[in-house]
């Protein structure tokens, strides 16, 4: 013990740091801030962390090289011993992040943490979101499987239709003109040098603002922020009602930060790591693409925009978000903090999560999507062939060959693209069959070209025993 | 203006480092714009072949690949790109991008119904390439192509994306039952 005190004494002297991070531990903060509503703050920077250790830990394997970065994946998890516990540690880690950077901001806000004289530090704050968002996708194409180029491919899609410098930002974002060597190596860039880089800076300045400012008190309803009171009164708060930072408050920080990390590895331990799915081969064209958690709502939101109105919200949708973000401690910038009293923020925060929710949770079944294989690998179920004749059960064939099962399930089983037929004889009489499969309409292919008189027939048959026990067949008013 | 030798030979520093700040900020921008300067866009697109017209029966649509023209080693797999070919009849042909229109997934052919599908956001598009239905807002991006010595060759080279300049002259056709 001598020994480490004389060394430390050594130091000190030199460095002189011991006096100032003394203070820093022992500030006194508000005494309702050592709450659990508090911990998700300090949760992020330590997963900020682990995402450091375990990057660096897969930077000494991972080749970033077209040609070898999936075999760099596989031999990642399968030969070098706890090469897969590295690589489920850093993408459990990537999802916990950021869930826990949105609970911090929604916290925040509904703590009207933003306000004065707090502004910058949530200003720094969604630009440490827009960072992590900028992680997350840099590391979803770091993982260069099939996902990670198709993904880039929408990415490029999504930029190109930008007016004018659209081509250019695809040639600059891709680093050529097709997805290849250079696309991964400049994102290598990206989301191991650049952006960690930038984020190590941005986190640096959230904690001085933290720091300086203080935390937030604990909102009571009717104590109003008034620039000209505020820091005086927040003084009083803390010295004449104060706890010192350590160990008064950092206890459930401590606890938290734990369970928190222990999540991960269960996590990582249970279900592995992320893929890679196939390897990124764009001739292997046999497959569906689909984005992570975290971007599973964009995947939604793109596939039910009406087309006229894709290429303006993807635009301008994001950048109004940020205006309103950046702009938010301006215009709120004094007055009633706490969440009872501020009905709009609750129900702001409440709309954008069942929003987020929603969007993931159809994202996650995917209705817009055909069943690629439907037609081929699911059969019609038995209900629906029992008791047909010839040319009905011909139908139900054509039905399957043509690739009607893609788009359009029955009794549950294949594509939800367009409406499940196991009525549709209830909906439409045999002339509008018969022009819905050779017209089609209503975002329907149309099939006339493609289907001979027989077969439209056979189709038609099929399709008009589709009719529940007691229910009537649709009948055309106009004929007696 | 009254300014000290000491004041005037600070400000002679900054603008000295200013200076040389400009003169090394030039080639890093140059470096970092060498994706879209021109001297490097006329290799972007040549002519490719996808190999003998006997490979593309007439009345067919088949898949084809060609190496990107630009092509590294780093590039791997990633420089093989695929396309459909439709043979009209044996002579006349339509080469459509593996990319759907909307946001770039690769379609696929049904030769039973005669459509593409695309598996992202369920864009449709007829055996021509013309839009049947879903997200996208065209038909599939063409190739132009030509014939020589029993060939079939593309002018590719470039990921084609709903704002490329080099395929804002194909018509938009527009489905007949749209």
């Amino acid at each position: 013990m001598r020994v480490i005190k004389i060394v430390g004494d050594w130091l000190d002297q030199r460095l002189q740091l011991a006096r100032p991070i003394e203070d820093v531990m022992e500030h006194p903060v508000p005494r309702q801030t050592a709450s659990w509503a508090y911990v998700f703050g300090s949760a992020a920077l330590t997963v900020f962390i682990l995402q450091l250790v375990t990057g660096i830990l897969l930077a000494l394997l991972y080749v970033p090289s077209a040609a070898e970065a999936w075999n760099s994946l596989q031999i990642l998890n399968h030969d070098v011993s706890l090469g897969w516990f590295i690589r489920a540690l850093h993408g459990w880690g990537s999802n916990f992040m950021l869930a826990i950077v949105f609970i911090h901001m929604a916290q925040v806000f509904l703590f009207g943490a933003y306000k004065f004289p707090r502004e910058l530090t949530w200003i720094v704050g969604v630009v440490l979101l827009l960072m992590t968002l900028g992680m997350a996708f840099t590391g979803q194409v770091l993982r260069f499987d099939q996902d990670a180029y198709w993904g880039l491919g929408i990415g490029a899609s999504i930029a190109s239709r930008v007016p004018i410098l659209g081509p250019s930002i695809v040639n600059l974002m891709l680093g050529g003109p097709i997805i290849a060597g250079a696309t991964l190596s400049r994102f290598f860039a990206l989301h191991v040098f650049v952006i960690p880089g930038s984020l190590l800076a941005f986190i640096g300045v959230h904690l001085l603002l933290v720091l300086k400012l203080g935390i937030n008190e604990w909102p009571m309803p009717g104590r109003l922020v008034r620039r000209a009171t505020y820091l005086k009164e927040y003084h009083e708060l803390t010295h004449r009602d104060g706890i010192p930072f350590v160990p008064g408050a950092i206890t459930r920080d401590l606890f938290f930060s734990a369970i928190i990390l222990l999540s991960i590895v269960l996590c990582a331990l249970h279900f592995g790591p992320f893929g890679p799915s196939g390897q990124p081969d764009p001739t292997i064209i046999q497959t569906a693409p689909r984005p992570d958690y975290f971007f599973l709502w964009l995947y939604a939101v793109l596939s039910l925009l009406p087309p006229s109105m894709e290429t303006p919200a993807l635009l301008i949708g994001p950048a109004i978000i940020l205006a309103i973000l950046f702009a938010l401690p301006f215009f709120s910038g004094e007055g009633e903090k706490s969440w009872r009293r501020r009905p709009i923020a609750v129900l702001t925060i409440l709309l954008v999560a069942v929003g987020l929710g929603t969007f993931t949770n159809l994202a996650g079944k995917a209705p817009w999507s055909p069943i690629m294989d439907a037609w081929s690998g699911e059969p019609i179920p038995p209900q629906f062939l029992k008791g047909r004749t010839a040319l009905q059960r011909q139908g139900a064939l054509v039905f399957q060959a043509k690739q009607c099962h893609n788009c359009h399930s029955l009794a549950g089983v294949g594509g939800q693209r367009g409406p499940d037929l196991d009525q549709v004889a209830v909906r439409l009489t045999e002339d509008q069959l018969i022009r819905q499969v050779i017209q089609g309409g209503g975002n329907m292919p149309a099939y006339g070209k493609n289907l001979s008189p027989a077969e439209t027939t056979a189709l038609v048959s099929f399709l008009k025993t589709l009719i529940p026990a007691g229910q009537a067949p649709a009948r055309d008013a106009s004929r007696p | 203006m009254n300014l000290s030798r000491r004041g005037l030979l600070f400000n002679l520093g900054i603008l000295f480092n200013a200076a040389v700040a400009a003169i090394l900020a030039l080639p890093i921008v140059r470096y970092l714009l060498s994706p879209i300067i021109r001297e490097r866009k006329p290799d972007q697109d040549s002519w490719l072949a996808l190999g003998t017209l006997d490979q593309f029966p007439a009345g067919q649509t088949r898949l084809a690949t060609y190496r990107n023209p630009i092509a590294n080693p780093s590039d791997g797999e990633t420089a093989n790109i695929p396309c459909w070919v439709r043979s009209l009849d044996g002579k006349k042909f339509q080469v459509f991008a593996i990319n759907c229109a909307h946001l770039g997934c690769p379609v696929r052919w049904f030769p039973q119904s005669g459509l593409f599908m695309c598996p992202c956001h369920g864009g449709v598009y007829y055996s021509d390439g013309s839009r049947a239905s879903g997200p996208p807002e065209r038909g599939l991006f063409e190739y132009s192509y030509k014939v020589e010595q029993g060939k079939l060759l593309v002018k590719a080279g470039a990921l084609p994306t709903p704002g490329s300049p080099s395929l804002t002259n194909i018509s938009i056709r527009k489905s007949p039952c749209a």
